[in-house]
């Protein structure tokens, strides 16, 4: 604590208030600061008055038939309205706007949440991705009165291509955990073509939760690989677990532990040396975007987050948006459809792939997110792509730097290696021990400095696990704060524990009972 | 910045972490990076080269409708606090996110007569699959029974999935346009574990849902009946709910949201009580905060992935938050009377339209079955020649729906779209002009070759689409 200056400190966040229970400064920051924000959420299905409207429908300009029943029999149709709400224009907006005030946001503030990359989102994209050429074009546009569109998907394709280093591309998977869907059913179309049916995927205990989910949803048993000292897979339990009966091993690289795994080659090795296939979760491409591809590394089938390494807006949970790259032996089997350039430089979604596993949505795939990523790309290039994974990783070390000081380490140490990636993962178990606050108090506390909190809890094998991802768009300035403000609550819960213990404070409102929600779930707004 | 991580160069830290034989070595093959202008540029010039429902008048529908989006959905989809954050992990920060969550389940939960609403899936044919997993979850049963009125990419992505789940699908053909019912009776048995069809169906033919549901239960007992609606036309249809459905499905995009060539959306995921525990996705749920103030959290996470892993119920980890508060702003906006109006104006007008162009000779009406804002007509000679008549005329009249399903007997099928920006003088234009094109490429027409219009590329550029 020596080393805070609690003035600086509380000037950083924003004002300072009183506490409530204990009388103490704390500082204020993030959402909260108005009163109005506190008062007790009323939806807008409990706001406005009958007959209350905003939309004013275009005059019936046809006429109408002899027998009401020919436009629809009385039996077809709905007895009473939808209870939507009645509210006018200006009271939709002063409700949402209202409750926009209660969410923290990345352009508010620091987001490291690990393994989710909270990335600026450039404005360019919004303004772009509404353009009409691009916003208002039906997906069943005839494909020659849609080169536009199809020309930036390709050329969307052959980037992810070349920062994968696996050239076959579908563009169709919605989400990260659609494009795992997808490419776990490759893997089985892989195998049945083959002639072979095999039933268990190798996952790794570190691995995200979507990985053993989409397993199972693809009909394939998981089997756990667990990890080495150094945070990469046991090989030795690989090559135990690797069998005929394999159909594929699901890995990150880096992984969530922010680790780097240095055996990847042997490990992809064992992984072919059975007829498996090797999967990369791309949830963390932007640690080796233009520095090490997946290709290289000798995996076969790779999804990207576009929402993530290239930065579409998060949305406040979706839309996501999960392309895959493949390499030769699985593309016959990618998802229709693909765009395709012909001889004339003209081009086409081609659905005639005869070993295609089929389509995994309708139309062609999120083609807003595209126009955002392939903006990003444009902007960025191969120069920019490169740069934006180094200073990702450069922040990611500066900050674990920060928080292996004196005061910090002692409570949070870094649960594997010495340097990381593009995150790192600290535990809290000494915290929780000795201060007698657990991660997630510390977390609730970081919410009064201002800063959203790393991601709590997970991986599952770090005890009182803390993975804290910063992303290239941060300042030192803002890396220095955010170690300072865990120093500060380390230090003030050396003093009393309670003050983390019952954070937050200053939010819009306080702990949750997430129990009682559970419990007996209220889902919806209870109508008349 | 080096100093306090203690490396000598940025590269070092690389170098300590990759080894050498998996690192690239030179620079990736893609163009240099371009200043904010030029890529507005760059990106304007593509969307110059592409036909927008701005540009002709657009009766293109087939699961994705050109609506009026109201400029107070931009403006709330555009600002940070909504556009910005991620999934909700930190409720007491993410109030604003939860409660449109909480609201927009409410009026999905309105809209479909059923009790029970997640907070939003990708989009609405693998919402169909995943409805159809959630039943395999249920019962345990392998073999799926679909209506052939389904959308074609409905049918292939729940082929697709099926297959990864391990189950069957048999498909039961119309009848005057709608699911046969008879068919539909003998196909669903004691190991049926879904049956699915569309409201209104691919051909815009409202069925009668209710004797579906009702022969559904009748046969199998069990099986979980599934339907896929339009969320438009629920403003005018008897509810899924009241009809006997188990889980309403569909594809959000009508609802506030933009083409954007087909994606991103929303898919809604509606049920009755009893799959609450087996939903996929992100529910929020109201609860209380230590102080007693009322606060919303997500909630029943033990159904999912980053709890459960592979015991989960489904893999889906977000949302599509974004898009559904474009819905639950856009369904505000229209308000009680506004859906109700809304449906009575396009059930007028498709019913219009249909008569006017089923006057045309040589177009027939595919079905005289209710529509409410789509229909299908049957255009007698090469309906790939008479559309490009009509696009030459500043005119696109519909979907190709032999192109988009790849069934031959939906040759010469037109499905003809309907919103509320096209007004009667524009339906009659399209009449005028299909009336034209017809009459020059029919068979044996004077003026006719019978082949295409125009020399270059014949047939549109996605044919077969959810054929498998």
């Amino acid at each position: 604590m020596s080393e805070i200056d609690e003035n600086h400190l509380h000037a950083d966040p924003g004002i300072e208030a009183n506490h409530p229970h204990h009388g103490l400064a704390v500082a204020v920051g993030g959402p909260g600061e108005s009163p109005l924000q506190r008062e007790r959420a009323t939806t807008i299905f409990q706001k406005g008055a009958p007959g209350r409207r905003a939309f004013v429908c275009p005059e019936l300009d046809v006429p109408l038939p002899q027998d009401h029943e020919a436009l629809l029999p009385a039996r077809l149709r709905r007895a009473e309205p939808a209870r939507l709400p009645e509210v006018s224009e200006p009271e939709i907006v002063r409700h949402y706007v209202g409750i926009s005030k209660r969410n923290f946001d990345l352009d508010s503030g620091f987001y490291p949440l690990g393994s989710c990359t909270m990335k600026h989102n450039p404005r360019l994209h919004e303004r772009v991705a509404a353009l009409p050429g691009h916003a208002r074009l039906h997906p069943l546009q005839d494909g020659e009165r849609a080169q536009g569109a199809l020309e930036l998907m390709w050329n969307l394709q052959e980037a992810l291509g070349e920062v994968s280093g696996l050239p076959h591309v579908s563009l169709q998977p919605s989400a990260g955990s659609h494009g795992e869907l997808a490419g776990v059913l490759l893997t089985r179309a892989y195998h049945e073509d083959r002639g072979e049916t095999r039933h268990k995927v190798l996952t790794p205990d570190t691995a995200h939760g979507t990985n053993p989910a989409t397993v199972t949803m693809a009909g394939f048993q998981v089997v756990k690989v667990a990890t080495n000292d150094d945070g990469g897979i046991d090989v030795e339990d690989l090559r135990a677990k690797a069998d005929e009966d394999v159909a594929c091993l699901m890995l990150t690289n880096p992984n969530t532990l922010g680790v780097f795994d240095r055996n990847i080659a042997e490990i992809a090795e064992i992984v072919h040396g059975v007829g498996a296939t090797l999967y990369y979760d791309g949830a963390n491409l932007n640690a080796v975007m233009g520095i090490s591809r997946p290709g290289d590394m000798g995996f076969d089938i790779v999804h990207f987050n576009l929402h993530k390494s290239f930065t579409q807006p998060h949305g406040g949970g979706g839309p996501g948006s999960g392309p895959i790259a493949v390499s030769d032996r699985v593309a016959p089997y990618l998802p229709v459809p693909v765009v395709r350039r012909d001889g004339d430089g003209t081009f086409a979604l081609d659905h005639e792939r005869p070993k295609s596993i089929g389509r995994l949505r309708g139309f062609h795939g999120n083609y807003g997110c595209f126009v955002r990523a392939y903006a990003y790309i444009c902007s960025l290039g191969a120069d920019g792509l490169k740069d934006a994974s180094e200073v990702a990783v450069l922040n990611a070390n500066y900050l674990l730097a920060r928080l292996k000081r004196k005061g910090i380490a002692e409570q949070l140490p870094l649960a594997y290696g010495e340097l990381c990636m593009h995150e790192f993962v600290l535990s809290g178990g000494p915290m929780k021990r000795q201060l007698k606050i657990k991660t997630l108090d510390l977390a609730k506390r970081l919410l009064d400095f201002g800063f959203h909190p790393p991601t709590v809890y997970f991986p599952l094998l770090v005890d009182e696990a803390l993975m804290v991802e910063p992303t290239e768009t941060e300042t030192r300035e803002t890396l220095d704060a955010f170690a300072d403000a865990i120093a500060a609550i380390l230090a003030e819960a050396g003093r009393d524990p309670q003050i983390a213990l019952d954070a937050p404070y200053t939010t819009p409102v306080r702990r949750l009972d997430e129990v009682a929600a559970a419990k007996a779930p209220v889902i919806s707004q209870a109508l008349d | 910045m080096l100093a306090e991580i203690g490396v000598a160069s940025v590269e070092e830290i690389f170098e300590r972490q990759i080894p050498q034989a998996v690192r690239l070595g030179r620079e990736l093959d893609l163009p240099q990076g371009r200043t904010e202008q030029e890529v507005f540029s760059h990106l304007s010039e593509l969307a110059a080269r592409n036909v927008s429902a701005e540009q002709e008048l657009s009766f293109l529908g087939a699961g994705m409708y050109d609506h009026y989006v109201p400029a107070l959905v931009d403006m709330l989809m555009e600002r940070s606090e909504f556009l910005t954050p991620y999934t909700p992990y930190q409720p007491e920060i993410s109030q604003g996110g939860l409660q449109v969550m909480f609201e927009y389940q409410t009026a999905i939960c309105e809209l479909t007569g059923l009790p029970v609403s997640n907070a939003s899936v990708y989009e609405g044919p693998s919402a169909a699959a995943a409805a159809a997993y959630m039943a395999k979850l249920h019962n345990g049963r392998r073999r799926i029974v679909i209506s052939a009125g389904l959308h074609p990419h409905t049918a292939g992505t729940l082929r697709t999935l099926a297959h990864g789940y391990e189950m069957e699908v048999v498909e039961v053909p119309l009848r005057d346009g709608v699911t046969d019912l008879e068919a539909w009776s003998a196909a669903i048995g004691d190991d049926t574990s879904a049956a699915l069809f569309a409201q209104p169906n691919f051909y815009g033919a409202v069925e009668d849902a209710a004797a579906l549901s009702a022969a559904a239960k009748a046969t199998a007992g069990d099986a979980v009946v599934i339907a896929q609606a339009d969320p438009i036309a629920l403003g005018v249809l008897a509810t899924p709910g009241e009809c006997g459905v188990d889980v309403c499905v569909g594809e959000g995009q009508p609802l506030g949201n933009r083409l954007d060539f087909g994606g991103p959306s929303f898919g809604f995921f509606a049920a009755r009580e009893q799959y609450l525990r087996r939903m996929p996705g992100r529910i929020a749920g109201e609860t209380v905060d230590v102080d007693g103030r009322r606060g919303f959290v997500l909630t029943l996470q033990t159904r999912e992935q980053h709890i459960r892993r592979e015991k989960a119920t489904s893999n889906i980890c977000t949302a599509q938050a974004l898009n559904a508060l474009a819905g639950v702003v856009y369904l505000s906006w229209l308000g009680r009377r506004g859906l109700v109006e809304l449906g009575d104006l396009l059930l007028a007008r498709t019913h219009y339209a249909r008569e006017a162009l089923s006057a045309i000779e040589g177009v027939e009406p595919l079905h005289a079955q209710p529509v409410v804002r789509e229909f299908a007509v049957r255009v007698d000679g090469d309906l790939d020649a008479v559309r490009r008549r009509c696009i030459a005329a500043g005119v696109n009249p519909g979907v190709d729906a032999r192109a988009l399903s790849g069934r031959e007997q939906d040759e010469g099928v037109l499905l003809v779209a309907l919103t509320e920006r096209r007004s009667r003088a524009d339906i009659d234009r399209l009449a005028d002009v299909l009336r034209a094109a017809v009459a020059t490429e029919r068979p044996g027409a004077p003026g006719g070759d019978g082949g295409s219009a125009e020399p270059q590329k014949a047939g549109v550029a996605y044919p077969m689409a959810g054929h498998r």
